[in-house]
C-alpha cells in the first residue's frame, strides 16, 4: 500500500516537473503566419451546392508568436475572403501589433462578422503551458 | 504651386522618408500582387465628377461610410485629419476619398459640409443606389441598412484602402488604427 502510494506520488511529481519545465522554457517564435487558403475549384463546389467553410468566424492569434493573418485565394474567381475582396492568385497579409479583439464585417459568414482575438504573448509558465497545449491540439486538427 | 511650396514639399518628403523605418513593413494588411483600383464616376462633394483615377500620382485613402454614422466614420475621418497634420507639407500628396453608402441623405452639399469639418481637402462621393452598389461590389465593401425606430443606419465595412501613386490597391487598414500607424505607412508609400 505504502509502495503504491509512493509510486503514485513519484508519478505525480514527475508529471508536475515535466509540466513546469514545459512552462518555464521560453517559446521560440517560428513562422508567425496563420494561413488560410481558398483552394482551386472552391467557387465551382459552392455553385454545385457544397457548403465550403474555409475561414472560421473566430480566429485566435497570439502576439509575438502567431500574429500575422495570411489569406490566399488559389481559386479562379475573385472571392470575398474574410474582410476583403481577393483576386485569383492574390494573397493578403495582415499583421497585428496589439492584443485585442478585432471585428470585421464578413459576408462569407452567416453572422456577417468575423472575430479575430489576439492574445497577449504568454508571459507566465502557466500561460506558456496553455499556449503549447493549444498549439498541440491545433496541429492535430 | 509656388516655388517655395514645392521646396517645402520636397523637404517634408525627405523628412518623412527619413522617419520611415528601415524594414519598410506596412502596418496595414498588404495585397500581393496589388491590383488596380477599380475606377468609378460619382458626384463629388466639390461639385465636380469624382473618379478615383484622377488622383494618380497621389496616395489615396479610400473609405466608405455615411455622414449620420455615429460610431465608426467620425473616428476614421478624425484619424485621417490628424494623420495629414502629422505629415506636414507632404500631406499635399495624400488624398482622402470618402464614398457614401447612404445616397438618400448624403447629397454632395451635405458631404462637403460634413467632410469639411474634419479637413477641407477631403473629397466625398455619392451617386445613385445602383452606382454606389457597383462601387462597393468592385471594392468588396458591405453595407447593410438597419432600421432603428423611425430612423435608419448602416452596418458597413469600416476598413480603409491605401491606394498608391500608380492607382494600385496596396493595403487595407482595419478600423481602429492610430494616426501614427497611418503616418508610418503613408511615409513608406510616399517615398516610392
Amino acid at each position: 500500500m505504502r509502495v503504491r502510494s509512493l509510486t503514485l506520488l513519484g508519478i505525480t511529481a514527475g508529471i508536475a516537473v515535466v509540466l513546469t519545465c514545459i512552462g518555464i522554457v521560453p517559446i521560440q517564435a517560428g513562422a508567425r503566419d496563420e494561413i488560410f487558403e481558398i483552394p482551386k475549384g472552391t467557387w465551382a463546389r459552392r455553385m454545385s451546392g457544397d457548403k465550403v467553410e474555409i475561414l472560421p468566424d473566430h480566429i485566435r492569434l497570439t502576439l509575438g508568436l502567431r500574429d500575422v493573418l495570411v489569406l490566399r485565394n488559389h481559386d479562379d474567381v475573385p472571392q470575398i475572403f474574410g474582410p476583403t475582396l481577393m483576386m485569383p492568385g492574390q494573397s493578403f497579409r495582415l499583421p497585428f501589433e496589439r492584443a485585442a479583439e478585432y471585428q470585421f464585417a464578413c459576408t462569407a459568414h452567416a453572422s456577417g462578422q468575423m472575430t479575430i482575438t489576439v492574445d497577449p504573448t504568454p508571459a507566465t509558465p502557466w500561460a506558456r503551458l496553455l499556449w503549447r497545449a493549444r498549439e498541440l491540439l491545433h496541429s492535430h486538427g | 504651386m509656388s516655388t517655395f511650396t514645392r521646396i517645402a514639399a520636397a523637404w517634408a518628403l525627405v523628412l518623412v522618408t527619413l522617419a520611415a523605418p528601415a524594414s519598410e513593413a506596412l502596418k496595414a494588411g498588404v495585397f500581393d500582387p496589388p491590383r488596380s483600383a477599380p475606377d468609378f464616376s460619382l458626384a463629388g462633394s466639390n461639385g465636380h465628377e469624382l473618379k478615383i483615377s484622377q488622383y494618380r500620382g497621389k496616395i489615396v485613402l479610400l473609405a466608405f461610410g455615411f455622414t449620420s454614422c455615429t460610431e465608426v466614420c467620425p473616428i476614421t475621418l478624425n484619424t485621417f485629419a490628424v494623420t495629414r497634420r502629422k505629415l506636414g507639407v507632404a500631406a499635399a500628396d495624400v488624398q482622402v476619398v470618402y464614398v457614401t453608402v447612404d445616397p438618400a441623405r448624403d447629397v454632395p452639399a451635405r458631404l462637403a459640409k460634413y467632410l469639411g469639418s474634419f479637413d477641407p481637402t477631403f473629397i466625398g462621393g455619392t451617386g445613385t443606389e445602383a452606382q454606389l452598389a457597383a462601387v462597393r461590389k468592385n471594392y468588396g465593401v458591405s453595407a447593410e441598412k438597419k432600421v432603428v425606430g423611425n430612423d435608419y443606419a448602416y452596418a458597413h465595412s469600416s476598413f480603409t484602402y491605401l491606394i498608391d501613386r500608380n492607382g494600385r490597391i496596396r493595403a487595407l487598414m482595419p478600423y481602429g488604427h492610430s494616426p501614427d500607424d497611418y503616418a508610418h505607412d503613408l511615409a513608406i508609400l510616399l517615398k516610392e
